[in-house]
This record gives structure tokens, sequence and C-alpha cells, in this order.
């Protein structure tokens, strides 16, 4: 398969969050900001890309009766290495996005790949799957972030674009969170029929 | 015993793991087309998320913590969580076979499922103690069961409302339940 065509499979076709609708939790849970969803779509990205290059690199070696649970924990450790580098790194960032990166190790889209894609390819172009659903879920997120960022508090990535006082503070509590999603996958929608 | 009222009260209603801290989103939208399904759904996670929270506390406090390898926290917990859905499914197999015909569909579902970690990991954020702990996982169930059966019974009813093209499946399930978390919302502040 032509490498960029695997990139742009998971950015538009495949979309994580629009079309295969999968990581509900922290596309709602961390999306009160565009920055939050952004790190926390960079942060599925690493764990993608790793695990992907991981498990496609062993994926013969493992017996088929246990490659779930294989696969499990090498997501989790990859999931481990990530906390620790945040925790020391950019620990305002992990603050705030709290109890979602730990829970990357049962995000289904992470599971989802290494079972679809990478357990049947080779380590560069599993690889390159990772980075391509993950820029697809940082992509959505940020658009969802942004969204409820300038709805709730008119600024996108804390720059003001309307006066404060046209802020809706209910686009940036749970409720938003459901509505402004779907709005935007019937947007969504109305595009793919349309075009 | 008033403590732990106020434990059971916040769970389920001021805090629900659903609906207001996006937990289990995935079997929220997923096995929400039927109030049958979704209380055989809410009774296997119940029975798993009470029996996972006691391992993984006494996982915590007697071996990570003494050991100092906290930091295996999330490798150690999901770990033990996927090897108990393994082992509930084969006792019940054994001795309850009624009872694993009831929720036998759902019990692989619960590995992946995000809140039995995400409880797992909250009641050692919390610093509960063991009681507490169980008692907070319990309440977190029933929360999560009250969410999904509320929601069930509203789908059932959409099913005959007419729809524009692009709002049908999950936009109007979303929006659906975005006016269901702005009626929990009402809770807060009650604890």
């Amino acid at each position: 398969m032509n490498k960029l065509k695997i990139i742009a499979n998971g950015l538009i076709k495949e979309n994580p969050t629009f079309v295969l609708m999968l990581g509900m939790c922290p596309t709602l849970g961390t999306t009160t900001s565009a920055l939050n969803g952004m790190g926390m779509g960079l942060a599925t990205m690493f764990v993608l890309i790793c695990s992907n290059a991981a498990i496609s690199s062993v994926r013969n070696l493992i017996p088929d009766k246990v490659h779930i649970p294989a696969y499990v924990i090498i997501i989790a450790a990859f999931v481990t290495i990530l906390q620790l580098c945040m925790q020391a790194y950019l620990p305002l960032l992990y603050a705030s996005l709290g109890l979602f990166i730990p829970l990357i190790v049962v995000n289904c889209i992470v599971l989802g790949r290494a079972e679809a894609f990478a357990a049947k390819n080779g380590v560069f172009d599993s690889a390159l799957d990772g980075l391509g659903i993950g820029l697809g879920f940082t992509l959505a997120l940020t658009i969802l972030g942004a969204v409820r960022e300038l709805l709730g508090t008119g600024m996108i990535f804390g720059l003001s674009v309307f006066p404060e006082d046209y802020g809706m503070l209910l686009f940036i509590l749970a409720p938003g969170a459901f509505i402004t999603l779907g709005l935007l996958i019937a947007l969504k929608n109305i595009w793919f029929t349309t075009y | 015993m008033v403590h732990y009222v106020l434990i059971f009260i916040a769970a389920v209603f001021v805090n629900n793991i659903v609906l207001a801290q996006f937990l289990g989103i995935c079997p929220f939208l997923g096995v929400s087309k039927k109030i049958d399904t979704a209380l055989g759904m809410t009774a296997a996670v119940a029975f798993v998320m009470v029996l996972s929270t006691l391992c993984t506390f006494l996982l915590q406090k007697y071996v990570l913590d003494p050991l100092g390898l906290a930091f295996l926290q999330t490798l150690a917990y999901i770990l033990v969580i996927a090897a108990l859905v393994q082992m509930v499914e084969i006792i019940l197999k054994k001795v309850s076979p009624a009872l694993y015909s009831a929720l036998g569909i759902f019990l692989p579902l619960i590995t992946t499922n995000c809140t039995i970690l995400g409880v797992a990991i909250m009641v050692i954020q919390k610093d509960f103690t063991m009681l507490e702990s169980l008692v907070f996982a319990f309440s977190t169930a029933v929360g999560f069961g009250l969410a999904l059966t509320i929601f069930a019974g509203i789908r059932e009813q959409l099913r005959f409302s007419e729809l524009p093209k692009s709002m049908e499946g999950t936009p109007i399930a979303l929006i659906t339940a975005g006016i269901l978390a702005m009626a929990f919302m009402g809770f807060s502040g009650v604890v």
C-alpha cells in the first residue's frame, strides 16, 4: 500500500472519532479547551505509534490464544512510560488530563488498531498507521476542543475571539461535550452525503 | 453510616460516572438500545467492579506500596482486571449456568470498559479505606446503571420519531445524552 495512503486513511477515511466512533471517553472528557484536546490526542498518538510498531514486530511470536492479553500488556507498558514522562516534563498538562492518561490502556482505538492493522502488517507500515490514526484523533479532539472553548469562553487556544461576556459556560461543562460532538458528527454526515 | 450514604449519593447522582465524568461511554452508547440489555450490562458491571476494586485495593496496599512499585499501577491493574474477568466467566459457567447465560455476553466487553480501571485508580487517588472503596465501587455501578437505563428508555421511544437523515444514530444519541447530563447537573452541590 502507498505509504501516504496509510496516513491519509487514518486521518480522514477511518477517522477514529468522526467515522469509527471509537475512544469516546477521552474525546468527551478532555476537550474542555483546544489545547487539552490536542494534548490528549498527541499522548494517544505516541502510544498508538509505539504499540503498533512493537506489536507488529512480535506478531509472529505471540501464540494466537493469548494475543489479546499480550497486546494489552504491551500497550500498558507504553502508557506507563508516557505517564512517567508527562509527570516529569509536562506536569500541568498531566494534571488537567488526569485519569484519562492511564485510561489510554483501555482506549478501544489502540487495541482496535493493534488487532486490525498491526497484527497483519509490517513494522514500518504499522507505525505509519499509528501516526495516521493518531493524527486523525488529534485533529478531531482539537476541533471539538476549539469549538467548545470558543462557545464556552469566547477563546481559541487561549486567544480571545469574542468578548468574555459572550461565553456560554454550558459548553465547557459536561452537557456541552455531548451536544457539540453530536452536532459535529451530524455536520460530518451532511458533508459526506453531499460531497 | 451517614458518611457511606453521602459517598453513595455523590457517586450515583452528583458525580455520575457516565454523565459527569465521561467514563464508560462506549457501553453507554453501545448497549443502550433496549432496557433488558442495559440491566444485564449493569449487573455484570456491578459484579465485576466491586470484585476488581477489592483485588486492586489489596494489591496496591499490600504489594505495590510496600515494595515501592506504585509506578506499575496501570500495568498491574489491567492485568488483574483482565484475569479477574476471565476467572469470573469460567466460575460462573461452572457454578451458575443461569447467571452465566444472563451476563455471559457482557463479560468479555467489560475488560475494555474504562469504568472498571477508572474506579480502581480513583479509590487510590481519593485515599479511601477498604470499606469506603467497596461502597464507592458499588455506588458507581448503580450510577452507571441508572444513566444506562434512563437512556435506554429514551432511546426506545426515540426509534419512533422522525429525524433528519444526518441526525440519525449517534448524533441524536449524543444530543439526548447531553440533555440528560444537563438534568443531572441539577444535583451538583447537593453533597
